[in-house]
């Protein structure tokens, strides 16, 4: 059954750039319509297929970099849609599920995990979690939505006007949509930091012991809050905002690799 | 119920020879009524825009036979030689009629590819056409046929949403930046008609607030009136670009207007919010140099010219899709008046037979009487059994020709059949 679901939800999420591709470069309404709607399916499926996984496994998606991964890519794409939803605009699709789909496939192809799982777990772990990585998720689609930006306005001050720049959102959506995905980061990594220093007191009766991790999670929470406010308010809006939002993600991508595997005592997997 | 079409357009006729074959509304109505009451036309229908006069009909007879009638009506009722007219009129008949008005619906046959305007018109003459009760069952198909067209059209290909002039692709490009533009500024620099054009269109998507600055105050105040703007006077940068996000220039002046030194100053004071540079001037109104002032966007006669190149392409690109759309509607149309047409010559069929079986029976029964060989009751019990088979013979192929739409399509010509079963009188 496990198998099944995720071979369903590959394929909802290839035509679901299939359809969103054909939006994008023919503007036909239907074509978007079907990219929502497989991109949907796509994500009852991945759920299902991180359920079925964890009841087998007995054990929460992120005990692995397997189940950490894919769980990474449903956020992306459940974060995708909501802002889809909210700001009714599909041309953002075509770009947001390749990276959907990299996590998705990658994930497939993660080596097994050879580290030993986390010494506890319960609620407010799997809160910590699952909002981190939920954050994580949402800068990921802020740091596509900061390229097209960046792209589109590079080609619209070179004048270079390809047919798919009339199919892209306008340069203010743009700027909207990646500050409201930051926002959903923003909130959702200030609750999930909060939920793993409570975790920390009840399983070592302290608030704060050091670890890298936490540092760069403190330093990926004031420049996201520094792009937050910049973008919004000062003579840094457009083009230098999204760079900055770009060199955020950098930082987060540093946090989520470098940092978890080379430097933080308690951090291996996310 | 064939299909004639008489007319001319930008291709065949002169600005003049269309001047003088326009319709007003209340022309078009008072010749249509004239073709129905000489009988040169059934159903009647004229179609008239600055660029084509064509009128549509269903004819009593043969549509090739009404064509000269209806070319010499046209000479008579607008006063213009035959011989001058002659050259510019073309003639259509039934499908070749149908396709012509599907694809000028569709835009397809617009001096400008792909224009939006000529579907209102098609709509605003059918609407005046119906009302006046000029329009029959052939028409009013035709006619209903013709709109879902250009309405497909639209939504299903992009021939008509790229932008085609200097005016409309500046206001969609503001579009790119801004989005919807019901909450944005504009400041028009001059009062011309090239600026003109773009507060129209701006006007068109709702632009909140219009600002108006040129030379001469009473020109910028005779265009702030007439679209709802406020006029600025002459000069007054600092104040006028503080929350403007739109900007057309299109003054006539020998050197640029607006210096970066001034753009520069502004964006500082707005705090870098974007800019929109739309320079319609010639020579340049705005300093070339000011296209790289952070978050400023300057575009310039050749760059908009440029863009509508490439659009006109991109629009090109898109006719064969438009032209499968308008095919297919044809063979709708057509399938739908052969499934009438043969219908109705079955009917006129049964007619024929049944009066046939009459006198056959008048003839045949006197002759039985007088041989006194057979009963009254056998006679009627006779009549009953070829009423029967003739019903038989009929009946089952009228259901077939109404739910069978391949046999409806096989069969190419109903005049054939009709010309082969009933007199020239009798057709329905």
């Amino acid at each position: 059954m496990s198998h099944w679901v995720v071979i369903l939800a590959a394929a909802a999420y290839l035509l679901s750039l299939g359809a969103y591709a054909a939006f994008l470069n023919s503007g036909k309404e239907i074509a978007g319509r079907a990219g929502t709607l497989l991109l949907a399916a796509g994500l009852v499926a991945h759920y299902f297929a991180l359920l079925y996984r964890s009841r087998d496994l007995h054990t929460v998606p992120y005990h692995d970099l397997y189940g950490s991964m894919s769980l990474f890519g449903w956020l992306l794409g459940l974060t995708y849609l909501g802002l889809e939803i909210y700001h009714r605009q599909r041309s953002v699709g075509a770009y947001a599920l390749p990276f959907i789909l990299i996590f998705f496939f990658a994930a497939q192809a993660a080596p097994p995990d050879k580290l030993a799982p986390p010494p506890a777990h319960g609620p407010i772990f799997a809160f910590h979690v699952t909002l981190s990585i939920l954050a994580y998720a949402a800068f990921a689609l802020s740091f596509v939505i900061s390229l097209i930006f960046l792209m589109q306005d590079r080609l619209l001050r070179s004048h270079h006007m390809a047919n798919f720049v009339w199919r892209l959102p306008p340069q203010e959506l743009l700027e909207r949509m990646s500050q409201s995905s930051v926002l959903i980061g923003l909130v959702s990594i200030a609750i999930g930091t909060a939920m793993g220093f409570i975790w920390v007191d009840r399983l070592q009766g302290q608030y704060w012991y050091y670890d890298p991790k936490y540092v760069v999670t403190l330093l990926v929470l004031l420049l996201y809050l520094l792009y937050f406010q910049l973008a919004r308010t000062t003579a840094w809006r457009g083009a230098r905002a999204s760079k900055l939002n770009i060199f955020n993600f950098a930082v987060v991508v540093l946090s989520f690799t470098v940092v978890n595997f080379y430097f933080s005592h308690s951090h291996r997997y996310f | 119920m064939e299909i004639v079409l008489v007319g001319l357009n930008h291709r065949t006729a002169s600005v003049e020879v269309r001047e003088r074959v326009s319709f007003t509304v209340e022309r078009a109505r008072r010749a249509a009524e004239e073709l129905r009451t000489r009988g040169i036309l059934e159903e009647t229908l004229v179609l008239s825009t600055c660029n084509r006069s064509e009128v549509y009909g269903v004819p009593p007879e043969s549509s090739r036979e009404c064509a000269p009638g209806l070319s010499s009506f046209l000479s008579e009722f607008h006063a213009v030689r035959p011989d001058v007219l002659g050259s510019s009129l073309y003639h259509r008949y039934d499908r070749e009629a149908v396709l012509h008005l599907f694809r000028v619906a569709a835009g397809l046959d617009s001096q400008l590819l792909g224009e939006a305007e000529i579907l209102g018109q098609v709509r605003e003459a059918y609407k005046s056409a119906h009302e006046l009760g000029a329009t029959g069952p052939v028409l009013n198909r035709l006619f209903q046929g013709a709109l879902e067209v250009g309405k497909r059209v639209r939504t299903e290909t992009e021939l008509g949403t790229r932008p085609m002039s200097a005016a409309a692709a500046g206001v969609k490009l503001a579009e790119r930046i801004f989005g919807k533009l019901k909450e944005r500024s504009a400041l028009v620099l001059g009062a011309g008609a090239a600026g003109e054009q773009v507060v129209s269109q701006l006007r068109d998507r709702g632009i909140k607030q219009l600002l108006v600055m040129n030379r001469s105050h009473d020109r910028a105040l005779d265009l702030a009136n007439q679209y709802g703007g406020q006029v600025v006077p002459w000069g007054e940068w600092d104040s006028a670009l503080q929350n403007v996000d739109v900007l057309v220039a299109s003054v006539t002046a020998d050197e640029p207007v607006l210096r970066r030194a001034i753009l520069e100053r502004a964006m500082s004071a707005r705090g870098n919010r974007a800019l929109f540079l739309m320079d319609l001037g010639v020579p340049r109104n705005i300093d070339p140099a000011a296209r790289d002032l952070y978050n400023v966007y300057l575009y310039n006669l050749e760059n908009l010219s440029d863009i509508v190149e490439q659009n006109r392409g991109a629009r090109e690109s898109e006719v064969p899709r438009a032209q499968a759309i308008v095919e297919q509607h044809v063979g709708k149309f057509l399938s739908w008046q052969a499934s009438v047409e043969l219908v109705s010559l079955v009917q006129a069929l049964r007619t024929r037979v049944r009066e046939e079986r009459a006198a056959f029976l008048r003839e045949r029964v006197a002759a039985l009487k007088s041989s006194a060989s057979i009963s009254p009751a056998e006679i009627e019990r006779a009549e009953l059994w070829i009423d029967d088979l003739l019903e038989k013979l009929l009946i089952a192929p009228t259901e077939k020709l109404r739910g069978e739409k391949e046999l409806r399509r096989k069969i190419q010509n109903a005049e054939a059949i009709r010309d082969l079963f009933l007199d020239r009188r009798e057709k329905p």
